[in-house]
């Protein structure tokens, strides 16, 4: 179960973002988790609810978009979707692929209400920087 | 993985992350910040301050990982027997209670620091970063860190290592690496253990977990040994060798030569 520690790291972030823009309210957090990330996506909503309280998402939704598992075959170069325990080539059958997605763990977003109308100091058109 | 921020970000699933502007209105008047950040950056981001650690001391990080039982630490104890006279060892025992199996590395004359997680199923990469500073790295060759027991969680979360060990016993299915694809795809060296009590076990066959392991796209080399007669112990200390020695001589090459 180590979907928790995944979460307090997660509201870290969205906490982390919350201030650099000003937000007053987080209203809903989007995740895209690939099934080899080896996080358990039910899981990881019943550890966000534990792990949201007292934060700035105490009442955010989590999304979490479950993206599939694609590889490309380093053979006959076709790009197939398969299951996490069988990452063969649909086409001819060989093993030998790379993985092109399936193993994010990824905050894609973050939805918010502003505490102000200005503006937040960070340029919006910027990317999101952590210091 | 993109080198900026340790995201899994690529060119092969960026489409499917990317569903609007970074700044954008919602239907309801909120706004939309898009991030795009690993879940796990801080623990990343520490696992590479790990790394740089090792590499700083040319030490080989080896992530020992299996379910309880497996046999790592009796594995332990016996590559201390073979390595220790020549290789200078460093152990990081992570385990929920108890410090017995540090005791048991030190017992062997061998530097152990033991990590008692309470209730995290896992190590992460601070908790190995505040155990190095209880080892003298500049004495070490090879650091091992046996993880917690669990072919789950520990698969999450990188430590720095350079490599990561998996062992699987015979007592246990020879289709683990299909159940637990996680932890087995991204392992660098399958052991298969407790290879003197396969005779008594007509279930499981080594050539399946190999077949397993390769069905998660995983060209790794298997090795079939056993800490207690000493079968295949050899072959496993020849391979962690080899990699001592390549690592040493790639940083050696990547070292600006001083005039």
């Amino acid at each position: 179960m180590h979907e928790l520690a995944v979460c307090q790291a997660l509201l870290q972030q969205v906490e982390q973002t919350a201030r650099q823009h000003a937000v007053s309210e987080v209203t809903k957090v989007v995740l895209r988790i690939g099934p080899l990330s080896g996080i358990e996506l039910p899981l990881l909503q019943q550890a966000f609810t534990v792990a949201r309280r007292g934060t700035i998402a105490d009442k955010a939704d989590l999304v979490a978009e479950e993206l599939p598992v694609r590889i490309r075959c380093t053979r006959c170069r076709t790009e197939s979707t398969v299951s996490a325990s069988r990452l063969l080539c649909m086409v001819c059958g060989d093993w030998r692929t790379r993985l092109i997605s399936g193993d994010e763990m990824v905050l894609a977003s973050i939805e918010m209400t502003r505490s102000q109308r200005s503006p937040p100091q960070t340029e919006l058109t910027g990317d999101v920087n952590y210091v | 993985m993109c080198d900026t921020c340790g995201c899994n970000v690529t060119s092969g699933n960026e489409h499917l992350l990317h569903s609007h502007g970074k700044l954008a209105r919602t239907t309801e008047g909120s706004e939309s910040i898009e991030v795009l950040r690993d879940l796990l950056h801080e623990n990343d981001h520490q696992a590479r301050h790990n790394r740089e650690h090792f590499d700083q001391h040319d030490v080989l990080a080896i992530n020992l990982m299996s379910s309880p039982g497996a046999g790592k630490t009796r594995l332990l104890e016996a590559t201390i027997d073979r390595l220790a006279h020549d290789k200078q060892i460093g152990v990081v025992e992570g385990d929920l209670e108890t410090e017995r199996d540090a005791q048991r590395i030190r017992s062997k004359g061998v530097p152990a620091v033991q990590i008692t997680t309470g209730s995290a199923c896992h190590l992460d990469a601070h908790l190995v970063h505040e155990a190095l500073h209880q080892l003298d790295l500049a004495a070490i060759d090879f650091l091992f860190i046996e993880n917690v027991g669990n072919l789950v969680c520990p698969a999450s979360f990188d430590l720095g290592q350079h490599l990561n060990v998996t062992l699987l016993s015979v007592t246990e299915g020879d289709d683990k690496p299909a159940k637990y694809p996680v932890m087995f795809r991204q392992t660098d060296l399958m052991l298969i253990s407790k290879i003197d009590l396969l005779p008594h076990l007509t279930d499981f066959d080594p050539r399946q977990a190999e077949l397993h392991l390769r069905q998660l796209a995983n060209p790794a080399q298997t090795i079939c040994l056993s800490a207690q007669t000493g079968e295949g112990l050899d072959a496993w200390c020849q391979w962690v060798g080899e990699h001592l020695a390549q690592s040493t001589q790639t940083r050696r090459l990547a070292k600006p030569v001083s005039a």
